[in-house]
């Protein structure tokens, strides 16, 4: 080990690959056989049962639990994808506890909810290694759809319009499919390939086909498309990463960016971090950024968010989870200016105070030492195509993602809808391919 | 996908699962929320003549729960019907009309005399119904009254009755047994006599759940006092099975179809319902306690178990089990097997060395460090510790194979079959010499 977390500056290999593995093992291992039939047990079988209502894609997670409970975990499956194709990474990466987990009754009788995640990853997990798909098309339509985007809104789609028998082209702008299933989430959080496997899983569909490095404006049009097909969906994500004003100084980059070169990385020795890393935002991407700087070996990481705790967009669970791992927080600071002799040295924050919605400086300032800071304070939507009819920094849509133009729909992190989640993007883009289909078929 | 489609003596539906004869049948309300859900069938709730009796207006059920409040039995005091007989008949039209895919049999109670027969039978007939269940199983209060068990208990009324109704309609009969008997053989021969298209069961066991240490009165208590109520949910079940079993390998009844009834909670309990001979199998504690909505698992399970199974439709299933029922008498005692620990799955709580050594064959071991093992020597495989284990699969039972030593018997396991009636030490033995 060439370095340690105390080597100055952005240094790679500072941990021993031993720990380099222990920290980015799988976060929750699986359960196994034991650990889900008692898991399942706790289910009461809900009427109406309040965890199907706090899940974006409304899986019937009373029903599933009970197929394990049935010892049928392959069919508790089935009830899952039903509802979610990408219910093997939901069970990865949804925030349960803010989801189906905070809603379960027993949450609220004993402050300790059914385990839905793990339970849901043991059913899939199960019918996936046993390479079973439980789809089949439709009669073909002989309708070809484009689908912008293979990240989940766009995988959603297209397996939800291949089922309904239409053939289906996706344009990645990548060179692989998963948009941020593969790039963008936290490698502790999908391990050993998990994004590709499931990719090539939900594949099996048969009827779609991916095109790579086919960026929309950089390769192809969206006039292109929609002459070439009978409707477009666009799950385009947000590729603009907010900056600071005072951008100068080397070490300074985005957090997506970070994360996205680290999930991309084969050789996670070979990563180099800073010493001191200062992480500005409060998302998920900022807790995703900071647990994984440390777990590279950077000595101190602080996160810096510009409201109070309680505002934080990551969970309170994901926060603990950042401190167990030895993350310090700020709150109330926002930055001010990065300091440095071209590489940065010192990142300047001004204390806040809430005022309603509003932010105010209280006119005291300080400084954190910092080798790298990782910006994560939001993405938007750089350049959005060409006539299409914007709602801020995303696009604007009507009911089931219906954009401004006639057969253009939009789903996913694009669209300013729901929560930017993973499974809110695959409820939407599989709403989306049912509007289309309706329309297609002239029900719409 | 395999076939859920059920002919049962004539009666279809589309698929096995019908909602028993008792308070979840008793109305048009939840008779249709049932078959928006999915349920293949109901047996209505028991109609008797006018005028309807009445029910008590305090507690009906009582529990017997496991951990975590799990409900797994059920007692209920609840009568037939407490609606007059022209508003269920009204209500059944209805429905039938609306669900004509859907079974309907309609329960039936009215004394022992042909006339109270004959009056009701042509009212059912005029519903559309498919078919009806003669209720000779109700175990509380209508038995008071020479009706239910009181009938059920008695193989020479069943056959009477059930004549009468063979006689008074086209439609088919099935008669629904009462377990409180001591032999299920008896009544099932008299219906079987009687000329019954089919048999269901089991009804209720008469029971008492608990008492109240308070005010010394049994539960569910009315004023004080409480009566036996009728109980059944997954505590009934094996009970149950073992009646539908011996039913369906009696000579005199084989072939005789069967509906069965008894704790059927999973697609599982069903499918071991209908491998011991029931071509339908009906519902009540389950969805009692988890709603309707139980119908999906019961359907996609069975379905996906004959798929994985290669069963095709239902008729590949049922009776399969009912040639592997047998007498003690004919088990093979060549077949020698042992209790194996394994060391990965065990949590080490000791509850298989409790068992063993306090009430079985003291052949579990507990060495250093909370390590089990079984000792073959001492070991009689009688099952009571993999029983007992809380983690499945950590205690199995290993089959010898032929020519194997058994270290408790000290002697090889026979290749052959041989069975109690050959054995020497058996006084009536026929030992060939």
């Amino acid at each position: 080990m060439a370095n340690t977390p105390l080597t100055p500056g952005i240094a790679p290999s500072r941990l021993s690959a031993e720990d380099l593995a222990r920290n980015f093992g799988d976060l929750h291992p699986p359960l196994d056989g034991h650990e889900a039939a008692v898991a399942a047990d706790r289910c009461y079988f809900c009427y109406d049962a309040p965890c199907i209502a706090a899940c974006p894609t409304e899986i019937d997670i009373p029903l599933f639990i009970r197929q394990i409970q049935a010892d049928q975990p392959a069919a508790a499956a089935k009830t899952i994808f039903d509802q979610n194709i990408l219910g093997g990474m939901c069970a990865r990466v949804c925030p349960t506890e803010t989801l189906c987990e905070e809603a379960c009754v027993r949450e609220a009788a004993e402050g300790e909810p059914v385990q839905i995640g793990r339970l849901q990853r043991y059913a899939t997990d199960t019918m996936m290694a046993a390479g079973e798909h439980p789809f089949t098309r439709a009669a073909a339509t002989g309708k070809r759809v484009a689908v912008v985007g293979a990240g989940p809104a766009g995988l959603a789609c297209a397996h939800r319009l291949a089922m309904r028998g239409h053939d289906v082209v996706i344009y990645e702008a990548k060179p692989k499919p998963g948009g941020l299933n593969e790039y963008g989430i936290a490698s502790y959080k999908t391990v050993e390939g998990f994004a590709q496997r499931e990719v090539d899983w939900l594949l099996q569909i048969g009827g779609i086909e991916i095109r790579y490095e086919q960026a929309l404006g950089r390769d192809v049009t969206l006039d292109a498309l929609r002459d070439g097909h009978d409707a477009v969906f666009l799950g385009i994500g947000l590729p603009g990463a907010y900056g600071l004003d005072d951008a100068g100084h080397d070490g300074v980059r985005p957090a997506v960016e970070f994360i996205a070169e680290l999930r991309q990385a084969d050789d996670l020795s070979a990563l180099a971090v800073g010493r001191r890393v200062v992480v500005v935002g409060g998302g998920m991407t900022a807790i995703d950024a900071a647990v994984q700087s440390k777990g590279l070996g950077a000595d101190e990481v602080t996160v810096v968010y510009r409201r109070g705790k309680g505002r934080m967009p990551a969970s309170a669970w994901e926060q603990d989870l950042a401190a167990s791992r030895g993350v310090r927080f700020i709150h109330n600071a926002q930055p001010v200016a990065t300091h440095g002799n071209g590489t940065v040295r010192e990142i300047e924050f001004a204390y806040t105070e809430e005022d309603g919605p509003n932010l105010r400086p209280t006119g005291e300032t300080f400084r954190l030492a910092a080798d790298q800071v990782l910006l994560a304070i939001g993405q938007w939507l750089d350049e959005a195509p060409e006539g299409l009819e914007r709602d801020g920094t995303t696009l604007s849509t009507q009911g089931a993602g219906r954009t401004s133009l006639d057969g253009v729909w939009a789903g996913g992190d694009c669209t300013h809808r729901g929560e930017d989640l993973t499974v809110t993007a695959v409820a939407q883009g599989r709403d989306a391919a049912e509007d289309i289909h309706a329309t297609l078929m002239g029900e719409g | 996908m395999a076939d859920l489609s059920t002919d049962f003596v004539g009666i279809k539906s589309p698929n096995p699962f019908w909602l028993a004869s008792a308070p979840p049948t008793d109305k048009e309300y939840n008779v249709r929320r049932a078959f928006e859900a999915g349920w293949g069938g109901v047996v209505w709730k028991t109609l008797g003549l006018d005028p309807h009796v009445v029910n008590v207006n305090g507690p009906r059920y009582g529990v017997i729960h496991g951990a975590d409040r799990r409900v797994l039995g059920l007692n209920n005091i609840e009568l037939i019907t407490d609606r007059p007989l022209e508003t269920n008949l009204r209500e059944i039209k209805t429905i039938k009309r609306d669900f004509p895919d859907r079974a309907m049999i309609v329960s039936l109670m009215v004394p022992c005399e042909e006339w109270a027969w004959k009056e009701i039978l042509p009212k059912v007939e005029e519903t559309g119904a498919d078919a009806i269940e003669l209720n000779f199983g109700c175990p509380h209060g209508m038995s008071e009254r020479g009706m239910g068990s009181a009938v059920g208990q008695v193989p020479d009324y069943i056959e009477m009755v059930t004549r009468w109704c063979k006689q008074n309609t086209r439609m088919p009969v099935l008669v629904k047994l009462t377990p409180n008997i001591t032999d299920i053989r008896y009544p099932a021969r008299a219906a079987h006599r009687g000329g019954a298209d089919a048999v269901s069961l089991i009804n209720t066991i008469s029971s008492i759940t608990s008492v109240n240490l308070d005010t010394f009165s049994p539960e569910p208590s009315i004023d004080g006092k409480g009566s036996h109520g009728g109980y059944c949910g997954p505590a009934v079940k094996p009970i149950a099975l073992n009646m539908v079993a011996e039913i369906a390998r009696d000579p005199e009844t084989r072939g005789l179809p069967i509906s069965g009834i008894g704790g059927i909670t999973t697609w599982r309990d069903a499918a071991e319902f209908m491998a011991l001979g029931s071509g339908s199998v009906q519902v009540c504690t389950a969805a009692m306690t988890y709603g309707f909505g139980i119908i999906k698992e019961l359907t996609a399970g069975l379905s996906r178990w004959m798929d994985e199974q290669g069963h095709e439709r239902l008729s590949d299933v049922v009776g399969r089990a009912v040639p592997n029922v047998t007498d003690w008498q004919y088990l093979n005692l060549n077949y020698v097997t042992k209790a194996q620990i394994d060391q990965d799955l065990c949590i080490k709580c000791g509850r298989c060395y409790a068992a063993c050594e306090d009430t079985s064959h003291q052949a579990i071991a507990i060495k250093e460090g909370r390590v089990f093992e079984v000792i073959d020597a001492e070991c009689v495989a009688c099952n009571l510790c993999v029983d007992v284990c809380p983690v499945e699969d950590c205690i199995t039972m290993r089959v010898l194979e032929p020519g194997e030593l058994d270290e408790r018997t000290g002697r090889k396991v026979a290749a052959e079959y041989a069975n109690w009636t050959t054995h020497p030490n058996n006084p009536s033995s026929q030992a060939a010499e």
